[in-house]
């Protein structure tokens, strides 16, 4: 009841009229952000921070500013995944393994709708995961050490042989690309930098995103470039965005995975550290394994962008928990929100929703409200984003060279991660020559840092004793389901699938 | 590294100033370099003090703040140094991290005298913290501890191995006594919020990191501050805070966040900053933004900031090559 109360002065705070436009204002340039290759939520957010400021908005009006930005974004990342095949955003990498093979059978139109039910309801389930649960879900976080989270890691990367290419081979090879990339850097357990070359420009480690946008965006001017003539005439047959509005049957078939996204999602997003990406990435590997009894995955399932989409909306929202609650960023996007309530004078911990309700409870109604709009703007709307998506690639891929050098540049303001961005784009080219799938690289190179750290942690903590990462319940539970779920299948799966065959066969 | 993703562009501020100002030299179209991402400390300190001397117009116009991020803070310092080397309207904000890694060779072919330390505008104290329910209740009774068993204390910290977080606890280590520091387990998280987490969930036993990094949680009463480690007890609500020279431990460890300019800047221009900065320092506004962000008192500017900051790389250096970590 309490809850209740505190969500209706929550309201008050949120429905003025500058709050209102601010998060219209907000949804809008977020979804803009979402979409466009290179520039996701943390740009966006950064960017409109010096903004908030100097139209001296208070810590409420900005929070209600920067998180529909945030949130608009994380709708929109999904519209280039299904569209042109490049991801918006990270956590909309998992979006176009299904999403534009959907494209491609000319069902665009209802992938959009579908994702955009789908993000609506990931994010509906966050928010109201974040309202109830957020002063009780510190004490999950809490659960999560070093031991539990190279666990958890494992699991990840145990579910990556199912993601995207039917050779096993394959996957492991890029896998093992994208965690020989993660290790570039100085170690932060020791101090002391690897693969740097004495390069000042590698001790940071290689940002993801440069991997991310290199390997899509520009291996895709460079596919387009070699094609222009084949790919012209083919792309102008295929996007047509047809029925808008799905079969409700579809939806039915559809809702479950977005349940089961939307709570994978918000889980993956409450544990600091492991943010949006693995959200999404734990949503399509677990619906994959569920739903794919048919093998369609990976050709234009439904439930391939459904779960995916609710569980990064999902993560989006559990991510701003450990923000609000711990102080701890699970996100960039997150980190850079942490930065602009700490200017404000606004310190996240345990009392936050003690000290500043008005804060907190106006943010919580504002993400309501934000959530709306976007089902609004995504939806019905969607065709004015898509419009841009849509020119002809002799336009559309200028665009995205320019907007991807723009975007990586904004990051850090170097010219060496440019050059960087060009290299994986050349180096993503030839992986998709030798039809090595890009997702595990990017998977690896995002993971690869965060399992490898923790294991070290864990190990330091216990002095080397391996054992610590099975004692505690937490370790033992994920563990189990990544011998049952993930392991098992791969020594016994071949032999099941041809007794079931023979079973078939005597059958008929 | 997730938290690798934040990023930002430019600041747009439109604050139309007069200048008042009575040097030789004026700047125009002052630039301040964060030589990492939006959010950090660095970031911080540049828009912060940026934002102050336009309010309190000490500099005519706007400061521009540019985020340079990369080989923590080494793209910055040696793109200072060699493209930018005369440039009179460019600060760069810096901290105990930039004199660490420059005491540890970490900017690879950089050194401290290539550049003129301006000043500093404050210091985030070091503390050594465990959680609320633990047993142990002064700092000389963990460092006891952990001179019996160094297996026993898990030490967590925000930064690397061999970074400020860590060399803290070492220094207060070899003051109680602790000659071998090298066995103190020390694991770095990313971030104080993250390494406080991990303090709250027990999975280690003891927290290293700043002042400002703690204050949510020692507001809730989560974390028991052991020792801050300040000359003498901290101002306002910190107060309470025991120093480490209370307990008999005389050590210090301050982070304190500055700026140098690039070495080739005219002494005019350099007295020009200083002087801006100095004076800042002493405004009530800027005394306001350091109670709020939990920034104790550190007013070195010029030369004694130069001495400054000499002196705490040769200490640094010192240190880092008894723990093995240069040689």
């Amino acid at each position: 009841m309490e809850t209740i109360n505190f969500l209706f002065d929550g309201f008050s705070v949120a429905f003025t009229v500058q709050n209102i436009t601010l998060a219209l204002i907000g949804c809008f340039l977020g979804t803009v952000f979402g979409a466009l290759p290179g520039l996701g939520p943390a740009n966006g957010v950064a960017i409109l921070i010096p903004i908030s400021f100097s139209l001296g908005l208070d810590a409420a009006s900005s929070m209600i500013l920067l998180t529909s930005v945030y949130y608009g974004a994380m709708y929109g990342g999904r519209i280039s995944s299904i569209l042109i095949n490049i991801p918006g955003d990270e956590p909309a990498l998992m979006t176009t393994l299904d999403g534009y093979p959907m494209t491609l059978k000319g069902r665009a139109g209802e992938a959009l709708t579908l994702t955009g039910i789908a993000s609506f309801f990931g994010s509906i389930v966050a928010t109201i995961g974040l309202m109830i649960l957020a002063p009780q879900l510190v004490k999950i976080a809490l659960l999560f050490g070093p031991a539990e989270y190279s666990a958890l890691f494992v699991m990840a990367f145990a579910t990556l042989g199912g993601v995207s290419s039917n050779n096993k081979a394959k996957t492991i090879l890029a896998s093992a690309l994208g965690l020989a990339i993660s290790t570039i850097g100085i170690d932060g357990q020791t101090g002391v930098p690897r693969l740097s070359f004495g390069n000042v420009h590698f001790y940071d480690g290689i940002d993801f995103l440069v991997v991310i946008v290199g390997m899509f965006a520009v291996s895709e001017i460079f596919i387009f470039i070699e094609n222009k003539d084949i790919d012209a005439k083919k792309k102008k047959k295929n996007i047509i965005i047809t029925t808008i509005i799905p079969k409700f049957k579809v939806i039915v078939k559809t809702f479950p995975s977005m349940v089961r996204g939307s709570l994978l999602g918000f889980f993956a997003g409450i544990l600091p550290g492991a943010g949006a990406s693995l959200g999404s990435f734990i949503a399509y590997t677990f619906e994959k394994k569920i739903s794919n009894k048919d093998d369609t995955f990976g050709k234009g399932d439904e439930r391939g962008v459904t779960a995916p989409e609710a569980g990064n909306n999902a993560a989006a929202g559990g991510a701003l928990v450990p923000m609000l609650s711990l102080g701890v960023p699970g996100s960039g996007t997150t980190a850079v929100l942490l930065a602009m309530l700490m200017t404000m004078n606004i310190t996240p911990g345990p009392l936050l929703f003690k000290n500043n309700p008005d804060v907190v409870w106006g943010l919580i109604a504002a993400l309501f409200f934000a959530n709306f709009i976007l089902l609004i703007l995504n939806i019905p709307m969607v065709r004015m984003f898509t419009r841009i998506l849509l020119l002809p690639p002799k336009y559309l891929m200028p665009i995205v060279a320019m907007i991807s050098f723009v975007g990586i540049y904004g990051i850090s303001g170097s010219s060496f991660d440019l050059l960087l961005m060009i290299f994986f784009g050349l180096f993503g080219w030839l992986l998709r020559k030798l039809n090595i799938p890009l997702v595990p690289v990017i998977m690896g190179a995002i993971l690869g840092n965060l399992m490898e750290t923790n294991l070290r942690r864990a190990l330091t903590i216990s002095d080397g004793n391996w054992m610590y990462l099975f004692e505690s319940k937490v370790t033992i539970i994920i563990w189990l389901i990544t011998i049952i779920g993930f392991v098992l299948p791969l020594i016994f799966g071949k032999k099941i699938t041809s007794e079931i065959e023979k079973f078939k066969k005597k059958k008929s | 590294m997730i938290n690798k993703l934040s990023k930002i562009i430019l600041a747009i501020f439109t604050y139309f100033t007069l200048s008042v100002s009575s040097f030789a030299f004026e700047a125009s179209n002052p630039q301040c370099i964060a030589p990492a991402n939006a959010g950090g400390g660095w970031d911080f300190t540049c828009r912060s003090v940026g934002k102050t001397l336009q309010d309190l117009k000490l500099i005519s116009g706007s400061m521009e703040v540019t985020n340079m991020a990369g080989g923590g803070g080494g793209v910055a310092y040696a793109e200072v140094v060699n493209k930018r080397g005369n440039d009179n309207n460019l600060i760069v904000a810096a901290s105990s991290a930039t004199a660490t890694r420059l005491a540890q060779g970490a900017y690879p072919g950089n050194t401290m005298d290539q550049v003129r330390w301006l000043g500093s505008v404050g210091a985030d104290y070091g503390i050594i913290a465990v959680s609320k329910n633990s047993t142990i209740k002064t700092l000389p009774e963990l460092l006891a501890q952990i001179k019996k068993d160094p297996k026993s204390i898990t030490v967590a910290g925000g930064s690397a191995v061999g970074g400020w977080d860590h060399l803290k606890v070492l220094i207060a280590a070899k003051k109680y006594g602790i000659d071998d520091v090298r066995q103190i387990k020390y694991v770095s998280f990313d971030g104080g919020g993250d390494a406080v987490t991990q303090l709250l969930a027990g999975n280690v036993q003891a927290f290293t990191g700043d002042v400002s990094e703690a204050k949510g949680f020692v507001d809730s009463g989560d974390i028991k501050v052991l020792a801050v480690l300040s000359a003498d007890r901290l101002p306002g609500e910190f107060s309470s805070f025991p120093t480490a020279r209370e307990q008999g431990i005389d050590a210090i460890g301050a982070n304190w966040r500055g700026f140098y300019v690039p070495g080739g800047m005219s002494d005019d221009a350099y007295n020009y900053w200083a002087n801006a900065i100095s004076k800042m320092y002493n405004t009530k506004e800027w005394k306001e933004t350091m109670s709020s962000s939990g920034l104790a008192p550190l007013d070195l500017s010029g030369d004694e900031f130069q001495k400054f900051v000499a002196a705490s790389v040769q200490s640094i250096q010192d240190l880092s090559k008894e723990i093995g970590l240069i040689k």
